[in-house]
């Protein structure tokens, strides 16, 4: 569905992908863990293409994704959530989701579908989106981007900052989105959070994927993760 | 609150407005009645600059040029070719309109900092062009329209530009349309997306929208606001010259919405209204009334951001658009 293959990424002169690769199945949930700034971030925004791919190529279906205009890329069935949500907080959550939508020909049918995963939203509809909680933020970023009605949902960090109960909500929405055969890469510092709903993950390292396992593989042998992130798994 | 509820404080807001200046002609002196026409026709100049700047997020520091567009291609048409005042009108508009399509093709290419040094630019680069081409736009001297060219036969009447009750209603008639025009932008899906481009340009882009093409039509609207307030004012008041072209008229503008409100519809005619008595008073007092203008921007962008009715909305009053 989705493939990344060997693509170069540079800001400036600094290189920052080499020969990055990855793929995605539909329905599957790819936790991308590595250390900080080992590529995660920008390996998400290059298959949206806001960080141009000087070589290797990423598609979609077949459908080649390196040199398309990036607000083209959204439109061929790919949601991006970036990090730190990034709402539109003078919008109300309505508007928010308006905005979402108005690029989808069945409008409401989509916005009744993505509130019915979002109840809370329902409630919240002309509140303003900069005066509600970072749970509803991150709730109301996901829901805008589902607006889209994507094949492949990009997740970085949804869970930063957000209390337990909130993360858990978050989890289940991917769970969900799984289970309606929307794919995911979700990049996740919660290594144990984000082990209950990949199916596989990647470890990124000095912009390469370094090796790709299961989760079982993962609890197994936690020295990956103390080599890859630095930090242990529970059992 | 309920968008009917909304829509209904919206119009009191605004219609309110409208019908207050339509009814203070009825009570203002001379002098005060041909201030209100000049302030009314620059307030249709402020709300185009307010789009850019307060809807899109794109600080422009050059939209003199736009201005001056709509001043010489009304004013020229009518001192050279004897066009009809509303052709003369419609030309300065398109002027204004053309003129920023084709400077945003370009200016568009940057953000931030370097959009407001290019389109500061453009406008020095317009302001030259009055002077360079003395033997037709006669320079800072400018050019002046008779009377007679300034009248027109509409139905078998005869409208005369120079007529104080007619040069204030049809003032008038401009702001409301321009007024209106703003509503209907800003309340449409379009202009969500102009605030999300705004708010979060790349998020925007995410959401699979063209943002440059959105931003473009956005600087067009602008630049047919501020042309056409351009082409009245040179029709009512019979004069254009360089001076309409030069960095204050492109500082004006900022001034006003300021004052008034960023992001707000309401704002840009009330801080016009304000922000011109205050230079008019500041112009009695002293020639260097520039300085006057430079400390109330200093006190605004300080201590003063939101402006009047922004800081109205921002006291519980979320339904302002």
């Amino acid at each position: 569905m989705l493939k990344v293959d060997r693509i170069n990424c540079f800001y400036g002169h600094v290189q920052v992908l080499r020969d990055f690769s990855l793929d995605l199945a539909p329905g599957e949930v790819l936790c991308l863990l590595g250390r900080n700034g080992a590529g995660k971030t920008t390996a998400l925004k290059a298959i949206m293409g806001l960080v141009r791919a000087r070589s290797g190529g990423i598609t979609l279906d077949g459908i080649d994704l390196v040199g398309m205009a990036a607000h083209e890329v959204p439109k061929q069935g790919i949601g991006y959530t970036p990090q730190g949500r990034r709402l539109f907080s003078d919008l109300t959550v309505d508007e928010n989701l308006q905005v979402g939508l108005m690029t989808r020909a069945k409008g409401a049918e989509t916005r009744e579908r993505v509130l019915g995963l979002f109840p809370l939203l329902r409630e919240r509809l002309h509140q303003r989106a900069g005066t509600l909680s970072g749970g509803e933020q991150q709730m109301l970023a996901t829901a805008r981007a589902l607006c889209l009605e994507p094949k492949v949902m990009l997740l970085d960090e949804p869970t930063e900052g957000l209390m337990p109960i909130m993360i858990s909500k978050i989890l289940d929405i991917v769970a969900t989105l799984k289970e309606a055969g929307v794919a995911t890469i979700l990049v996740e510092q919660r290594v144990e959070s984000a082990l209950h709903v990949a199916d596989r993950v990647a470890f990124v390292e000095n912009g390469r994927t370094a090796e790709v396992v299961s989760p079982d593989h993962l609890r197994a042998d936690p020295s990956l993760l103390h080599h890859y992130v630095g930090v242990g798994v529970r059992k | 609150m309920t968008p009917a509820l909304r829509a209904r404080r919206i119009l009191l807001l605004h219609g309110g407005l409208a019908l207050l200046l339509l009814l203070c002609q009825f009570v203002l002196p001379d002098y005060h009645h041909t201030n209100f026409v000049s302030i009314m026709v620059l307030a249709v100049y402020a709300l185009g600059y307010n789009l850019l700047v307060g809807y899109t997020g794109l600080l422009s520091l050059g939209h003199a040029m736009f201005f001056a567009a709509g001043l010489y291609g009304a004013g020229m048409g009518v001192h050279y070719f004897a066009w009809n005042p509303v052709v003369a009108f419609i030309a300065g508009a398109a002027a204004g309109l053309f003129l920023a399509v084709l400077v945003g093709l370009v200016a568009l290419r940057t953000s931030g900092v370097a959009f407001m040094i290019v389109t500061m630019m453009f406008a020095q680069a317009a302001f030259l062009t009055t002077l360079y081409f003395n033997d037709v736009t006669h320079g800072d001297e400018g050019l002046t329209l008779t009377q007679a060219a300034r009248s027109f036969a509409l139905f078998g009447t005869v409208i005369d530009l120079t007529n104080p009750a007619i040069r204030y209603n049809l003032a008038w008639l401009l702001l409301a349309g321009a007024l209106a025009v703003m509503l209907l932008v800003v309340l449409s899906p379009a202009g969500r997306v102009l605030i999300a481009i705004r708010e979060n340009e790349e998020r925007t882009r995410m959401l699979g929208y063209d943002v440059r093409r959105y931003k473009l039509a956005a600087l067009g609207v602008s630049g047919l606001l501020s042309g056409a307030a351009g082409a009245a004012y040179v029709l009512f008041f019979g004069y254009v010259g360089s001076s309409f072209a030069a960095i204050p008229y492109s500082i004006y503008p900022l001034l006003w919405v300021l004052l008034g409100g960023v992001g707000t519809v309401a704002g840009p005619v009330i801080g016009t209204l304000l922000m011109f008595y205050l230079i008019e008073i500041a112009r009695d007092y002293s020639s260097s009334y520039m300085i006057v203008v430079g400390a109330i921007l200093l006190v605004l962008v300080l201590f003063f951001p939101k402006g009047i009715i922004g800081s109205w909305r921002a006291r519980g009053q979320g339904w302002i658009p």
